[in-house]
């Protein structure tokens, strides 16, 4: 037995450390219990058609952990395999972990690192996302709080930006990049003249985690490292997991005023400067702290509105 | 099948849904007296934040009313609006909210019906076809979550290949077909039967929970997802006694 609620005193940078290390420094030091780990070689039975190789975990790990002592479910998506991405035993896991949650009645943390759905198994996939979308919502009915953690290297895309958009609490980084269609996607499509994907500074700025904060894409800012994610979790507990009406209409209110407010603008920086926030040009730069202030009641919020 | 031979088969005693700029709203008349809420895409429109949340806003007005009435949603779209304004407005948080929007109705106790009568892709489908409580679809339906071309792009193999590889397995070539057996597709509709008795029928079956895991096993395409849900399910149940 560990110490009931005691941290890793390791912290690491949650955008360079694998989905186990977040795990591990994320959850209390030692209370993390897998549920069908990589001893049980659940792979994907679909890999092998395409030649590629499987992963003992299909890239996706869940289990329970405590969370300064408060038990919790946990799933993490390893963005270095297939980039995270969501195949048939990796989206069910998560899918069997959410309808646990709901009667178990405990709270869940998503940590998500994916590019969306793996193409090699794309029906089962984008299937596989309807079915964790739902249950999310049933989850969250019976007042469970579905915590999505983002700032890995493969950013939350394609379908995983969708289910992000369902959890009651976004915790981000600089690096948590949030969308449905990724700048390659859109570049391919229609063109580079919409959308340049080699523009490192216009995908941080259109997609990355201060434009989400700043516009109430997300709900908690936190610097790259998995002590402030854990910090922020912790916090995120302690909120009163919502999901009714109410809450719908106040996001579809929100969701419609930020259309208003911001649906002619070319750019972030130009978003930013309507929300008024001093130096909008120099956003991207800013250390935490100094984003933080800044940002501070001039963002638009998603409080119950999620 | 046409939009307007589909509401007109549907709903032989009368409608009074509307497409405007390829959405659809509207209700209408089930044989036998009751009514249904319509809404849909139409013209195999991509789905952005302007439409999303119009869409959102309609089921939720629906919600709000508590009339219990059942919702179909009739689905012809192409994939989610691939634009930098889309995303830069946040499209993740407009396509979820609607998808939320539908689960809601249900929950509330709208009957939620998909009909998939021409394309739908990506995003677009997992906000609408997927979040719907029964979702059927006409012969000719053709959803894809990547068409061949782009497919073999991003895994750097030939059309033909791919083409080859679909021969053995549905799990991820586009198709009706195919994505019937993965389980995301209740029924196939008949074209040539009524298509207002097939939709009283479906209302006459009691609602069931999300079977569509069971479904793609008991199809033979997708063997692994229910077994594996529900074993972690009953490792969290277990670790907890």
């Amino acid at each position: 037995m560990n110490a009931v609620g005691v941290a890793n005193t390791l912290s690491l940078s949650w955008y360079e450390a694998s989905a186990r290390q977040r795990v591990a420094a994320l959850v209390d030091s030692g209370s993390f219990v897998e549920f069908i780990g990589p001893e049980q070689r659940e792979m994907s039975p679909h890999l092998g058609i395409f030649d590629l190789p499987e992963q003992f975990d299909d890239g996706m790990i869940v289990g329970q952990a405590t969370l300064r002592g408060r038990a919790v479910l946990v799933a993490a998506q390893e963005g270095r395999f297939m980039g995270g991405s969501f195949g048939e035993v990796h989206g069910a896991k998560l899918t069997g972990l959410l309808r646990a949650a709901h009667t178990l009645g405990h709270d869940v943390l998503i940590l998500f690192d994916t590019g969306g759905v793996r193409l090699q198994e794309a029906n089962a996939g984008e299937l596989a996302i309807g079915e964790i979308i739902r249950a999310i919502v049933e989850a969250r009915a019976a007042g469970v709080k579905v915590i999505g953690l983002i700032g890995g290297r493969a950013g939350c895309y394609g379908g995983g930006g969708l289910i992000a958009g369902t959890c009651s609490t976004l915790i981000v980084s600089e690096q948590g990049r949030i969308s449905v269609s990724g700048p390659e996607v859109i570049e391919t499509n229609k063109g580079v003249e919409e959308f340049d994907s080699r523009d490192r500074a216009l995908v941080w700025r259109t997609m990355g985690g201060k434009h989400r904060y700043l516009i109430g894409g997300a709900d908690v800012f936190v610097d790259d490292n998995a002590t402030a994610f854990r910090n922020a979790a912790i916090a995120a507990l302690d909120d009163v997991g919502r999901f009714d009406l109410t809450v719908l209409e106040a996001e579809q209110l929100r969701l419609e005023r930020r259309l208003r407010r911001f649906g002619e603008a070319r750019d972030a920086a130009d978003i930013w400067a309507s929300l008024g926030v001093t130096g909008p040009a120099e956003v991207p730069t800013l250390a935490t702290e100094d984003f933080l202030r800044r940002a501070a009641d001039k963002r638009e919020t998603a409080d119950d509105a999620r | 099948m046409m939009l307007a031979d589909i509401l007109a088969s549907l709903f032989p005693t009368g409608h009074d849904v509307t497409v405007t700029d390829d959405l659809i709203t509207g209700k209408g008349t089930l044989r036998g007296g009751g009514s249904i809420h319509v809404l849909g895409i139409a013209g195999e429109k991509d789905l952005g934040v302007d439409d999303a949340v119009l869409l959102a806003g309609r089921v939720l007005q629906i919600v709000k009313a508590g009339d219990g009435v059942p919702i179909l949603v009739l689905i012809d779209s192409s994939s989610q609006r691939m634009s930098r304004r889309d995303e830069l407005l946040g499209l993740s948080e407009y396509l979820a909210h609607l998808a939320k929007s539908l689960l809601l109705a249900e929950a509330q106790g709208h009957r939620t019906i998909g009909l998939l009568y021409g394309g739908s892709a990506a995003g677009a489908f997992i906000a609408t076809a997927l979040a719907t409580g029964t979702l059927v679809a006409l012969p000719g339906a053709h959803p894809a979550v990547m068409d061949l071309p782009s497919m073999a792009r991003v895994t750097k193999l030939s059309i033909d290949v791919l083409k080859a590889k679909a021969e053995a397995t549905p799990v991820f070539a586009p198709g009706l077909e195919n994505l019937a057996q993965t389980g995301a597709i209740h029924a196939v509709w008949d074209a040539d039967r009524s298509l207002a008795e097939q939709l009283l029928a479906l209302l006459a079956e009691p609602p069931e929970h999300d079977t569509r895991d069971r479904l793609g096993a008991d199809r033979g395409g997708r063997l692994k997802a229910v077994a594996i849900a529900q074993r972690v399910v009953a490792l969290a149940s277990a670790s907890r006694a």
